[in-house]
């Protein structure tokens, strides 16, 4: 007997996802999801902004091996805590509901969790998140947005890292733009130079007033 | 490797349908997916199989229903499926933009087998229409016509 169902195949993950989320909120926790591929500079982009945004501030690091990134994030002070999943390519909702369970996360945080570096399985789970920021670098080439449309469709602003070494490696600007009106019109890109920093500002500044439109 | 926790996902779901309707086993599945949601139907079907084993689910045959994305052409609007490696308009050759048809992943419907004697069938809820007949074939689930994608946001 055949029986309609319909119902997402990520339904639970979702559902947790969604209570995640409602339970930050509440305690005034922004919360943004980094995806980008490996190398992309996801972690320079976390390091630049939390020098930059206003109130405390907690990071979840997400690797498939290593704790690389957290340590760095702690040398600097960060409040950083890894989930290293052995073999996932992407973070879910029970991961992050296990590490928060550890964390001291402060009413009113930032909390910025670097995904997995990969574009395809992140864009596919919500993981309690107000937001998702994808991470491009110049380095990946600029037919990225064309390649990879759900991650860059579900997200709410691009980062494009590395565009000082953009005419050495014949990074097309134009056509990385005209990738992302075609897959995700309208969405805002920000340069930055994940090692100067130049560029975090506006992204800092982009992302609270994300905010306070979440709190209105 | 992203098929492998939708297919655990998967059959995670219809075991605990199979028990909640009293089904002996589920002999097939049906699921949709957008092209742009990236899922390969032979890696799907294998670690279905893999996950099925030992359950209800053991041995489900996947039919997988892939949605073309859906472009509108910024130019002269026309809204079309899009084509592989074409982003472009067919009929004026302007630029298109993705719509969200293309992006859904869920469980359209399934095949549940009840026991002999035929009691457990009287479990399956009258929500399932077929289950019934009392709402004739218009109560059937169009074929092609796609529902509102479940969000993922």
């Amino acid at each position: 007997m055949r029986i309609e169902i319909k119902r997402a195949i990520y339904e639970k993950n979702d559902q947790l996802a969604a209570a995640i989320n409602a339970r930050l909120r509440a305690r005034g926790v922004f919360t943004v999801n980094i995806l980008g591929s490996p190398g992309a500079g996801k972690t320079s982009l976390v390091r630049q902004v939390a020098e930059r945004l206003h109130g405390p501030l907690a990071v979840i690091e997400g690797d498939v091996s290593s704790d690389i990134d957290t340590q760095a994030l702690r040398a600097l002070g960060v409040d950083a805590w890894q989930i290293e999943t052995g073999g996932d390519c992407h973070l879910n909702a029970p991961m992050i509901e296990a590490i928060l369970g550890k964390m001291d996360v402060k009413d009113g945080s930032w909390l910025l969790i670097e995904n997995i570096g990969n574009l395809i399985c992140p864009a596919e789970f919500v993981v309690g998140e107000d937001l998702k920021l994808v991470v491009s670098s110049a380095a990946e080439g600029h037919d990225k947005p064309l390649k990879y449309p759900a991650i860059f469709g579900r997200s709410a602003a691009c980062v494009l890292t590395k565009l000082d070494i953009a005419e050495a490696i014949g990074f097309d600007e134009g056509a990385f733009r005209k990738g992302i009106e075609t897959v995700a019109p309208g969405l805002p890109i920000f340069p930055l130079n994940g090692r100067s920093g130049a560029g975090a500002g506006k992204i800092a500044a982009w992302l609270e007033s994300a905010r306070s439109a979440v709190r209105k | 490797m992203h098929e492998a926790g939708a297919a655990q996902a998967i059959v995670e779901m219809l075991s605990g349908l199979a028990r909640e309707k009293g089904a002996s086993r589920v002999s097939s599945v049906r699921v949709v997916a957008g092209e742009t949601a990236a899922y390969m139907e032979e890696s799907l079907a294998f670690y279905l199989g893999f996950f099925a084993k030992g359950g209800p689910v053991e041995g489900a045959r996947l039919e997988l229903e892939v949605i073309k994305p859906r472009m509108k052409c910024k130019a002269c609007g026309l809204e079309f499926e899009r084509q592989r490696f074409s982003f472009s308009c067919p009929a004026c050759g302007g630029d298109a933009v993705a719509t969200d048809l293309g992006t859904e992943f869920y469980i359209d419907s399934a095949e549940f087998e009840f026991g002999p004697d035929g009691a457990a069938a009287s479990r399956v809820p009258d929500s399932a229409s077929a289950a019934t007949g009392a709402d004739g074939p218009s109560a059937a689930p169009a074929q092609g016509a796609s529902p509102t994608p479940p969000s993922q946001d």
